[in-house]
């Protein structure tokens, strides 16, 4: 159990975390997401005991760990470049926490085998990681940080080095690791797709602080304000009477603001929402649509492919009410 | 997943670091100059005596090893810098000196090391022929150990090729005859140079600087220090030297001897200024029954007898067998120049700062 | 934070105790000798000095002929750093480390070698040299060009060489692309290796002094003479203070210019490649550096094969026949060495601290400041006379408990400090480059701070860590200024041993200096040689 009671960090005065609270139950993920100098990373930091708070404090399993120096804490961190070091091969690399435990090196040899086999890596035991692709050495940094058995994984922007394709099955693989070996991890993300693929409870910051915090889903669901929506994937956020117009049709309660997904306007014979086509680009999935709406204005929809939608044509629009929010009035 | 070829690791660097470390440190503690004889501690006591003088003093071990076991006495030689550095050195350190005896200040520095007080009095017997270099003032705390005199040297076969009289005095020295000859070391950067400059304010009093002008315009070469003058310009410097007239010191030509026994250059005893180095006892000196022993010590028969061999000057005491070739090429000048020391402390700088005007006009 | 500043101050306590110690406390001792007049300072005798006109003179000179060598020694040294770095050919690492030789020779006998080349009856004797600033100049750069090839060609040899394509691709010339992508990429390099070689070529004492004739003096040979030989201790003083002056304003500006290479970038590095024919001129500069470099030690080299008017290698032999005293050239390499040892271990000690501390990351403005401040103040003793270092010592450390005067210890310390600047400038390239985050990585993994120190520093820093000892051990080889004006027991180290050699009449003593010389010099290129087998960008960020 991870729990952070109003913490706040500060560089040179300037303050870069502010109170923030969060707990995270024992073999957990938790995603904290939020756009680069949210302040996200410098509260992983903190948490690793890399930065000194300026305020509030990290508790593990009820202790307080004021005063206790990062290589005591039991949290391993692992960089979004990896930081391998270049002079070990990768058996040494991964095997490196359990030789500092005086580990025999016969169980050294055993664990490190059992941890490359668990990131997909068996064989690569001999290898400097100068010669390792970009995916590898994240997979090497990851075995490196689970040797630990860390009471609390700390991840930093482990995938967004990487490729696009690489990143997602790399999530994936993250998720399943993370969950066979039952560690309880924080993992900082710009990206909620890699936030929804790996977390199971999300947090979100801003400018230093925490504005929402809960089971991914339920974040999902119900961001907080409009710019976490927007934050999340939503393409658009719409208020007073155009929030009330699309909330209707959507058969929801009217709402002073809502957040709506591209894939929650779609194009049909039968919808209820009338507009004109203003832009119109054709990707393998589907055809992407900018719309004017009477009362609305200017919104996004998705059309199936080979559905005849040019610019200037009148199209109907139906509502997906699981790919909407309704926001508080912010 | 690729096939790399799997790369052989380095064997473990930081081990090998570590074992580096571990060797330098080890090579390091071996050769360090910590713990050895002669660290401060071993200063403390009374029973060692301290010797501080310039870079060119030089005795035979034997001699400082027999000293210690006649008096019982442990002997430090602290070294460095010349002269000047070493008489301003004891100037600055008068409150607190570094050593109990002093050696190697010089004439032309003997006033100002007086009238600073760095010296105390000590009842030296002069041996004899010693009282002839004497100072005029202060014999007292200064004892004469060694001379030797600064001349004009010229190379012999130089002048006979050209069948060219050579120069005998000062005055021959601004002749057109002896145009671009000349080479000394300057009097601001070099003990000789100095001296030489002596001699001339000696022969010419207060006109001195219209003969270096005349010198200057008759194309005399000044370097900076005389193994520059000697080696470098002078032609019989082993160097292809071009200057055949060069300052230098009386024992010189000892040093010039060809194959056919004869040296192969000769001082100008017209020309010559006397030096003479002087040793006392420190006021101050943590041990000055020693100190007394040890200069009485640089008086004696033995250590004047090493010094032409040792440090290339004459010794003060008479009756001193000096070497063959010395006693040979090496004639001293009858009447020298000389110059009060308490007149050359007085006049030191403006005279300097006089030559350097002349000189770099 | 305070307890950061606290853990910043406590490392940085042994290299600022020993900068204290042995800097601050003797050079602002000797200053109060010459400023300290009747209990106050006495401004009107400083501004009396300021007003001399040989002063000016003297302070003119200095800035002027340490800045024509500043720039001799760059046009000089920047072909050489492309040839020797950026070309691979049959000697190069050989050349590398030759290079290096006259930067640690005694400058007594660079002096002496010169005029012999230069002198009337020299080889060089008709083009009129001797005793011309030209002469001072040439020899001030052929000191320093080791500096700037060393320094520039490591920085050139890491730099990227796509930038240099690119605009290859864009249409440049060779010439274009030198002088658009490549000099300016140089730049921080240059500008490093400029203001160290005009701060060598500004406190130059043997050369100006052996090749000025006396019509030339800088400020370094002033202080000496008004030190050791008039005793004008204001004039000396204030003569140091516009030295200080002028190094620390030549630091800041350096400091300002000197750009922070950053770590997390990752370069590709061009291999070298064997010379075409575009490369030609730069061969034919590098040539002509060679020629320079090498003329004055190939008259040392024949003038030690030479003895009594026959060759041969009596000089050599020469070297373990004892002198009077009963030293011998051989015993005095060894006091060298010995020396050199010690000098090195405490250069290393402290320039690692001092490094560690510099590089660590800060967390705030004021630490900051603090870390580049303790940079650039361990590079002051590069700026201050010998002299009155030497001078200093003897009136400062005279009392309990630093009555050190007399330790064996005071001449390698002297000598640590002039190889202190090089160490750190050796180091704290090295320790910056190592990001930050693979130590904070090791200690997530659990890694003490000191196993962080084993396991991550070290093995990235022993390889500089040698080759700073190589640089500390070869200046401490060579260093006479210090060593000379130290009262110390009478065991020359051998450039002493040279200097006394030389001072002797009798064409044996001379050639055996020679010989002692060649000695020293080929001392100094096996060391270099050792330090270029580990490939460490060195001297290269200053």
């Amino acid at each position: 159990m991870l729990e952070l009671d109003r913490v706040s960090v500060s560089y040179d005065g300037v303050p870069a975390v502010t109170a923030a609270s969060l707990r995270l139950p024992e073999a957990q993920v938790l995603a904290v997401l939020g756009p680069s100098g949210c302040g996200k990373s410098t509260l992983l930091r903190a948490v690793a005991g890399l930065e000194p708070l300026a305020g509030g404090r990290v508790l593990v399993d009820g202790a307080d760990l004021a005063g206790v120096p990062t290589h005591r804490r039991g949290c391993a961190l692992m960089f979004q470049d990896g930081q391998l070091f270049g002079h070990l091969t990768v058996a040494g690399n991964v095997g490196y926490a359990l030789r500092l435990r005086r580990t025999p090196a016969r169980d050294v040899a055993r664990r490190v085998d059992e941890l490359l086999a668990l990131v997909d890596l068996a064989g690569y035991a001999e290898r400097l990681p100068g010669t390792l692709s970009g995916g590898e050495r994240q997979r090497v940094a990851l075995a490196r940080a689970l040797a630990v058995d860390p009471r609390v994984l700390l991840l930093d922007e482990p995938l967004s080095a990487l490729d696009a394709t690489l990143r997602e099955h790399l999530a994936g693989e993250l998720r399943r690791i993370l969950r066979r070996a039952g560690t309880t991890a924080v993992l900082v993300t710009h990206d909620h797709e890699e936030a929804f693929a790996v977390a199971d409870r999300m947090a979100v910051m801003r400018s230093g602080r925490v504005v929402q915090e809960g089971p991914i889903g339920e974040v999902w669901q119900h961001p907080a304000d409009a710019e976490t929506a927007l934050f999340l994937g939503y393409a658009r956020v719409l208020r007073g009477p155009a929030a009330a117009v699309v909330a209707r049709a959507a058969g929801l309660a009217a709402t002073p603001a809502l957040a709506v997904r591209r894939s929650s306007l779609v194009v049909s014979p039968v919808g209820r929402l009338p507009g004109v086509v203003e832009s119109a680009r054709a990707t393998p999935e589907q055809v992407r649509l900018v719309v004017r709406l009477e009362e609305v204005g200017e919104v996004d929809a998705v059309a199936p492919t080979g559905a005849h939608a040019a610019p200037g044509d009148v199209v109907h629009l139906t509502v997906d009410p699981h790919r909407l929010a309704a926001l508080p009035e912010s | 997943m690729t096939a790399w070829p799997a790369r052989r690791p380095r064997p473990g660097p930081h081990r090998t670091a570590l074992l580096g470390c571990a060797v330098l440190s080890v090579a390091l503690a071996g050769c360090s100059l910590l713990g050895e004889d002669g660290s401060p501690d071993a200063s403390g006591g009374t029973d060692t005596v301290v010797l501080v003088t310039h870079d060119s003093f030089a005795l035979p071990q034997q001699l400082l090893r027999e000293f210690e076991s006649q008096t019982g006495d442990r002997l430090r030689v602290l070294a460095s810098g010349d002269a000047g550095a070493l008489t301003n050195k004891l100037v600055l350190t008068r409150d607190d000196p570094v050593g109990d005896v002093a050696f190697g200040v010089d004439n032309t520095f003997a006033s100002r090391a007086l009238d600073a007080g760095v010296f105390a009095t000590a009842a030296v017997d002069l041996p004899p022929g010693a009282a002839a270099y004497a100072l005029p003032d202060g014999t007292d705390r200064l004892v004469p150990v060694d001379t030797g005199d600064v001349c004009v040297n010229i190379d012999t076969g130089w002048f006979a090729d050209r069948d060219l009289a050579p120069p005998a005095t000062l005055d021959d020295l601004v002749r057109p005859a002896y145009r671009d000859l000349l080479v000394t070391p300057g009097a601001s950067t070099s003990s000789p140079g100095l001296a030489f400059l002596l001699s001339t304010i000696a022969e010419y009093g207060d006109r001195w600087p219209d003969y270096w002008a005349e010198l200057m315009d008759n194309g005399a070469a000044l370097t900076a220090g005389w193994s520059d003058a000697y080696y470098v310009d002078f032609t019989q410097g082993g160097q292809d030297g071009t200057r055949p007239i060069v300052v230098s010191y009386d024992s010189s030509p000892a040093f010039t001897v060809g194959d056919d026994g004869r040296s192969t250059t000769r001082a100008l005893l017209d020309t010559c200024f006397r030096q003479v180095e002087y040793a006392g006892v420190l006021a101050g000196a943590a041990n000055p029954e020693a100190a007394r022993d040890l200069v009485q010590f640089l008086l004696s028969p033995q250590v004047q007898a090493a010094l032409p061999e040792s440090m290339y000057v004459f010794p003060v005491r008479s009756g001193v067998d000096l070497p063959a070739s010395w006693a040979r090429f090496a004639p001293r000048p009858t009447a020298p120049y000389t110059l009060d020391p308490a007149d050359i402390s007085a006049h030191r700088d403006e005279w300097l700062t006089t030559w350097t005007e002349v000189t770099t006009r | 934070m305070t307890r950061r500043l606290a853990a910043l101050a406590l490392l940085a306590a042994v290299p600022l105790a020993v900068l204290g110690v042995f800097f601050v406390l003797p050079v602002s001792g000797m200053l109060a000798q010459g400023l300290w007049v009747d209990g106050h300072v006495d401004l009107r005798g400083v501004l009396e000095v300021l007003a001399r006109p040989r002063v000016h003179r003297v302070v003119w000179f200095t800035v002027w002929s340490a800045a024509a060598g500043t720039l001799c020694a760059l046009l000089l040294g920047l072909p050489a750093a492309y040839t020797l770095y950026r070309l691979s050919f049959p000697g190069a690492r050989l050349l590398r480390a030759a290079m290096l030789v006259p930067f640690v020779l005694p400058t007594v006998v660079v002096g002496v070698a010169f005029r012999q080349l230069l002198g009337r009856g020299g080889p060089l004797g008709p083009l009129g040299l001797d005793g011309t600033p030209v002469a001072i100049i040439a020899a001030l750069a052929f000191f320093n060009v080791a500096v700037v090839v060393r320094a520039v060609g490591t920085a050139w040899e890491s730099l990227d060489p796509r930038p240099a394509e690119a605009a290859a691709a864009l249409g440049a010339t060779p010439a274009q692309v030198l002088w658009t992508v490549t000099l300016p990429a140089l730049r921080p390099a240059l500008v490093a290796a400029a203001s160290v070689v005009f701060l060598f070529c500004a406190t130059a004492f043997g050369v100006v002094l052996t090749l000025g004739g006396l019509r030339y003096a800088t400020v370094e040979t002033e202080i000496y003479l008004l030190t050791t030989n008039l005793l004008d201790l204001q004039a000396a003083a204030v003569l140091s203070l516009v030295q200080l002056g002028v190094v620390v304003g030549l630091l800041l500006v350096g400091q300002r210019l000197r750009s922070v290479p950053d770590p997390t970038q990752h370069r590709v590095v061009a291999r070298p490649r064997r010379p075409r024919r575009g490369d030609v001129p730069a061969l034919v500069a590098t040539g002509l550096l060679l020629v320079l470099v090498g003329a004055p030690l190939l008259t040392l080299v024949t003038g030690s094969l030479h003895r009594e008017g026959a060759w041969g290698l009596g000089n050599y032999t020469a070297l373990g026949r004892p002198d009077a005293a009963g030293t011998t050239a051989t015993g005095a390499l060894v006091t060298s060495l010995r020396t050199a040892v010690d000098a090195t271990w405490m250069a290393l000690a402290c320039g690692l601290l001092v490094a560690a501390v510099a590089t660590r990351r800060s967390r705030s403005r004021t630490e900051r400041r603090v870390r580049s401040t303790l940079d650039g103040l361990f590079m002051l003793p590069l700026g201050v006379s010998a002299v009155t270092l030497g001078f200093g010592f003897l009136i400062t450390l005279d009392h309990p408990p630093l009555d050190l005067r007399e330790s064996p210890l005071l001449v390698p310390v002297a000598q640590a400090l002039v190889a202190l600047p090089l160490v750190v400038r050796t180091l704290t390239p090295v320790l910056g480059g190592i990001d930050d985050r693979q130590r904070q990585a090791a200690a997530s993994l659990g890694a003490s701070p000191w196993r962080v120190l084993v396991t991550v520093d070290l093995p990235v820093l022993w390889k500089p860590l040698l080759a700073a000892a190589g640089f500390a051990l070869a200046v401490s080889l060579g260093e006479f200024g210090a060593t000379s004006f130290l009262v110390r027991e009478d065991r020359p180290t051998l450039p002493v041993a040279i200097y006394r050699l030389l001072g002797h009449p009798g064409t044996t003593n001379y050639g055996t200096a020679l010989a002692a010389s060649v000695l020293l010099a080929g001392t100094t290129v096996v060391v270099m040689l050792a330090v270029e087998r580990l490939r460490v960008p060195s001297v290269g960020a200053m």
